[in-house]
């Protein structure tokens, strides 16, 4: 088995988790610039932060033989924050060119504020500029279908915005439906106890067209699981779902995306 | 609307197979809320609007259709459209507030 991990916060898990992604048969990781857990107090806490997502942690992945990919933004939970979100703003065009960026993300909503909204703009004018794919985080919870809708009404409002080049993460069986339908990538998270879970995923694939989806962790410094990707795997065999098939979703739908951008590399043309 | 997907392995499932493979699970789960009820019963003080909600959505689990999770999701959502002037806190409780 092979597969993508297309969203994982690693600068938060160990090299074991390395170790096991890696024997679990992933073959690429891609990491979001997220919220470490508090408020970074300035613009030289995200400045580093950059360059350990696009100098440091692609080493550290390379150890286990795992390309690495990153994206970045200031994350919705710091957008509150305007005048730190205008500085870190300032900051990303120094790194886009950086050999493994992939775009803008994860951009998006927390609490559905006005300030959010107004950051979210501004990630998207950015990634426009500099033709760049965005990966849009979705509320949790009860925020999660007001914020998706008021995410959508952003994106497709812009014209100069590509659907098929924009994943709106953290779908769930209320959401997935008005994302796919909308013409997004939609990105299922897979987490033991909020987002999905690897059967309820496995419902939604059964359910709705699988050709714009991917699976993720999501993993984090937080209650989440590095290996549930192939875990879902394994519940998709379970269900007699064809190795073909399965290796469609868990790789090839990532690789079809990801290769918008010319800084990704299909790691099997890597390998041959 | 979405395609069909071509995962075709879903259409000559029978009930007994999903039972077979996902019947001690549910059982699990279900005995899991029956204890947290319980437990709930047990405590003190008034129930909060996450417990209202959970309460709320447990006969959506015995009405017909595919598509309950769907429903619940829905029920515990915040129902507003407009942006708010700022937040209280970061995080999210699993169920809006405002719920009755």
């Amino acid at each position: 088995m092979r597969y993508i991990e297309p969203h994982g916060h690693m600068v938060s898990r160990t090299t074991d988790d390395y170790q096991a992604m890696a024997m679990a048969g992933c073959a690429a990781i891609c990491e979001p610039a997220f919220w470490a857990g508090f408020d970074r107090k300035s613009a030289d806490g995200f400045y580093d932060y950059f360059c350990q997502l696009t100098q440091h942690e692609p080493k550290r992945a390379a150890k286990f033989g795992l390309p690495h990919y990153c994206w970045l933004c200031i994350n919705p939970k710091e957008s509150e924050d305007m005048a730190l979100a205008q500085d870190v703003l300032s900051l990303i065009p120094q790194f886009i060119n950086s050999p493994t960026v992939l775009g803008i993300g994860e951009i998006g909503l927390n609490k559905n504020t006005r300030n959010e909204m107004k950051v979210l703009e501004q990630h998207i004018e950015l990634a426009v500029k500099y033709d760049q794919l965005i990966l849009v985080h979705t509320p949790h919870l009860e925020d999660k279908r007001k914020g998706t809708r008021l995410i959508m009404q952003v994106l497709k409002s812009h014209p100069k915005v590509r659907p098929e080049r924009v994943i709106i993460d953290h779908v769930e069986e209320h959401t997935i439906a008005e994302v796919l339908d909308a013409g997004f990538w939609a990105g299922i998270t897979l987490y033991p106890e909020s987002k999905a879970t690897p059967t309820r995923a496995v419902d939604m694939l059964e359910n709705y067209a699988a050709q714009r989806v991917w699976l993720n962790s999501a993993c984090d410094w937080g209650v989440s699981d590095p290996v549930a990707v192939p875990k879902a795997v394994v519940e998709m065999r379970r269900r007699g779902h064809t190795a073909k098939a399965i290796d469609s979703l868990v790789y090839g739908n990532p690789v079809r995306f990801l290769s918008q951008s010319p800084n990704f590399k299909d790691p099997q043309a890597l390998l041959s | 609307m979405s395609q069909p997907h071509p995962l075709t392995a879903t259409a000559g499932r029978s009930k007994g197979q999903v039972a077979d493979l996902h019947f001690m699970d549910a059982r699990s789960k279900l005995l899991d809320l029956a204890a947290f009820l319980d437990r709930l019963e047990r405590a003190t003080g008034p129930e909060d609007h996450r417990v209202r909600g959970l309460r709320a959505a447990l006969p959506l689990l015995l009405a017909a259709g595919d598509d309950r999770v769907a429903k619940i999701l829905h029920l515990w959502s915040d129902p507003s459209s407009a942006p708010i002037e700022k937040a209280d806190t970061k995080s999210a409780s699993g169920v809006w507030p405002g719920i009755q």
